[in-house]
């Protein structure tokens, strides 16, 4: 078992025919993804490296190839759209890669996500994607860092992500799946959604959650883990350095007002049993000292 | 309530009010300068298209808190407006956000007087807990909204705007009428709202990201009127906004942090001494934290935020490291990555590239993984220069904060 994504999930890559979405397709054809189908509008017909058949509308390649998932390299200026076309063709999960879609389409997406009450789940826009090891790849991260086992990861960022996936798998700690929820003011799945679906899923034995500054996702999650989970959950939060107002890289990743600084998150995450790694270094060691209790 | 701003493009208030003007949100009739007699004469032009002898010269630089500062200044004639132009151009102006050293002032505004009955606060942001904009007003106008927030929370109103519907009208007069604007009158009210409904118009058209006005006022004879502009854009929607690139004022900005951005790097200067050259915002961000953690109480602070991105090629990661080495303040260098698409040999590659052609006099330390490491390591190793390879981050820290220590 697994959260998201498994050995069943069938891909259409959307904009699978630019540079990203081309050299990162053929890597999750390598990892064992199942990558059906594709969609470039005005490429339909065509096979992506003489495979995998190109559509112009994610209905049609829906209807021709019964894909269920869909994962979006398509640039800033119509990824939001993309994401849309995902929603409206009736996808379950759409994974947004895409990094640097404007914020007020995001609103606007967001808007559309919740009305559709939960029929399909988006995940980013700018992130890494989910992994299931073993089992299926979808997005950027480097699958084999990977090993399959039973610990959840939930991040914000991305190499973060991978470094506390390194650190698991050097521990010789496999992962269930690793959900990469990305660093934008406004997307998809949150904390909570992620860490509701590794509360249920009998395979997944404990989670490592990877905040940053900005926001009150953390938080919320924090409130969740205190309300309903079972689980184990060790933490890091990223930024406690970071001097206010300055935007670390990540749209999200900013300091405003006094709210959302890593102290807060922090306090709010160990008040609800999480354990909080004193360094990037521990994130790991942290999860395996709790579970070893 | 997490409110936060997306990265922001800045611009001055005078640059805002052109694009309040636009969407006709009313402002006070005012003139840009540049030097002082051209303030002057602006002074002079506006006092007599008022008939007015009153007008206030104001610095235009990116922080807020300039009236504090000392650099908002009310002028009674020709003579009087042109003496305070001299006084504030080319002063270090010091407020609350510009840190200690201040921003010097290279701009002034010269704009027409008016008779204040009262002073409120409006403001717009990106409420990203909502995932919605929210407009906040406060009866407390003039002042740090920052303090209002924190010390009368309910003296702040806030609406937030449903995208699929817009600003309804309904909303704006709960703000009307919640800072009590019928007091002044049913046009004021109605002034209120449709000033109200042109900002949310411009907020979403012109992708704000920020839009304040502290104060707004009413006039003595009842007018709305936007008495400063703080404009911010997303800077993801730069792509459909050319417009911006003429907007903005290079001598605000600090040099470094351009000359990344004109690479695709994400750069921001800290004050620390340890270069940072890591993949990704929350490994450059805990990359940071850990060297404050392992070094902090031994001086040991990270000199800036580098972010080389996922899809750097050799030559982004060369300018990257020699804006590091170029730097004086960088006692050390650490380099930080965890390769995902991004691929460890071609950071190998660029560190050598960059250290050869400027002569590494630093200690350096590098920690990589993920992607291709071992030809990574191979090309630092082969490379004849002295790194220390670090295996994990934590082994990084301390190779780095014990390199600092020795050499000072």
């Amino acid at each position: 078992m697994s959260i998201l994504v498994n050995q069943d999930t069938r891909v259409v890559v959307q904009g699978i025919t630019g540079n990203t979405g081309a050299f990162h397709t053929r890597q999750m054809i390598e990892y064992g993804t199942k990558i059906v189908a594709g969609c470039t509008p005005g490429r339909g017909g065509e096979k992506f490296d003489g495979k995998v058949p190109v559509f112009d509308t994610v209905e049609q390649a829906i209807r021709a190839t019964d894909a269920n998932t869909s994962v979006i390299f398509v640039p800033p200026p119509g990824a939001a759209d993309a994401i849309l076309e995902g929603f409206d063709a009736g996808l379950g999960l759409v994974i947004c890669i895409t990094e640097g879609i404007p914020v007020i389409d995001m609103i606007r997406v967001r808007k559309v996500l919740e009305g559709l009450t939960g029929k399909t789940r988006l995940v980013g826009p700018n992130c890494p994607g989910v992994i299931t090891p073993g089992s299926c790849k979808i997005g950027i991260m480097p699958g084999h860092i990977h090993k399959v086992g039973h610990i959840g990861v939930v991040s914000r960022s991305g190499t973060l992500t991978y470094e506390a996936v390194g650190q698991l798998s050097a521990l010789g700690i496999g992962q269930s799946t690793c959900v990469g929820i990305g660093g934008d003011p406004v997307g998809g799945m949150d904390f909570v959604d992620v860490l509701e679906l590794f509360q249920a899923d009998p395979d997944t034995h404990g989670v490592v959650m990877i905040g940053e500054i900005g926001g009150g996702a953390e938080e919320r999650g924090a409130l969740y883990i205190k309300e309903k989970m079972t689980k184990p959950v060790a933490g890091f939060i990223a930024g406690t350095t970071a001097p206010p107002g300055k935007r670390m890289g990540h749209a999200g990743a900013i300091i405003a007002g006094g709210k959302g600084t890593a102290g807060e998150k922090i306090k709010a995450l160990e008040a609800a049993g999480v354990r909080v790694a004193p360094t990037p270094s521990d994130m790991a060691s942290t999860l395996l000292a709790m579970m070893q209790k | 309530m997490g409110l936060s701003g997306a990265a922001n493009v800045k611009i001055h208030e005078y640059q805002g009010k052109q694009i309040f003007a636009r969407y006709g949100v009313p402002i006070p009739k005012g003139y840009p300068a540049f030097t002082v007699d051209e303030a002057e004469a602006n002074a002079k032009k506006l006092i007599e298209e008022t008939r007015v002898p009153i007008v206030v010269v104001k610095a235009q630089i990116h922080a807020g808190g300039r009236g504090k500062g000392g650099g908002v200044k009310l002028a009674k004639s020709t003579e009087q407006a042109r003496a305070v132009a001299q006084s504030i151009l080319g002063m270090q102006l010091i407020t609350h956000q510009t840190g200690p050293d201040g921003q010097k002032v290279r701009r002034l505004y010269v704009e027409q007087g008016l008779d204040i009955a009262r002073e409120f606060y409006l403001g717009a942001v990106i409420d990203r807990d909502k995932r919605r904009i929210a407009f906040m007003a406060s009866t407390e106008g003039g002042v740090e909204i920052e303090k209002v927030a924190e010390e009368m929370p309910e003296k702040i109103l806030t609406i937030h705007i449903d995208p699929a519907v817009g600003l309804a009208a309904y909303q704006a007069r709960k703000l009307a009428y919640g800072l009590g604007l019928q007091n002044y009158g049913k046009e004021t009210v109605a002034k209120f709202t449709k000033t109200l409904h042109a900002l949310h118009t411009l907020f979403v058209k012109e992708d704000c990201s920020l839009c304040e006005i502290n104060p707004l006022i009413v006039t003595k004879t009842g007018d709305i009127v936007a008495l400063d502009a703080k404009l911010n854009f997303d800077d993801n929607a730069e792509y459909r906004h050319p417009e911006w690139k003429d907007l903005a004022d290079h001598d605000e900005e600090d040099p470094v942090e351009l000359e990344a951005k004109a690479a695709g790097l994400s750069y921001v200067s800290l004050d620390g001494n340890i270069g940072c050259l890591v993949n990704g915002a929350g490994l450059a961000m805990a990359t940071m934290d850990i060297i404050k953690h392992v070094g902090g109480d031994q001086g040991v602070a990270p000199a800036n935020f580098l972010d080389v991105g996922g899809g750097a090629n050799q030559e982004q990661v060369t300018k990257a490291f020699s804006m590091i080495l170029r730097s004086p303040k960088v006692k050390a260098i650490f380099v930080n990555i965890f390769g995902g698409i991004m691929k460890c040999d071609v950071i190998a590659s660029g560190v050598v590239a960059a250290a050869k052609g400027l002569g590494l006099s630093v200690p350096l330390v590098v920690r990589l993984e993920g992607t291709n490491v071992d030809l990574g390591r191979k090309i630092l190793n082969d490379s004849g220069l002295a790194i220390q390879a670090a295996s994990t981050m934590a082994d990084g820290a301390a190779k780095i904060v014990a390199a600092v220590s020795a050499s000072a």
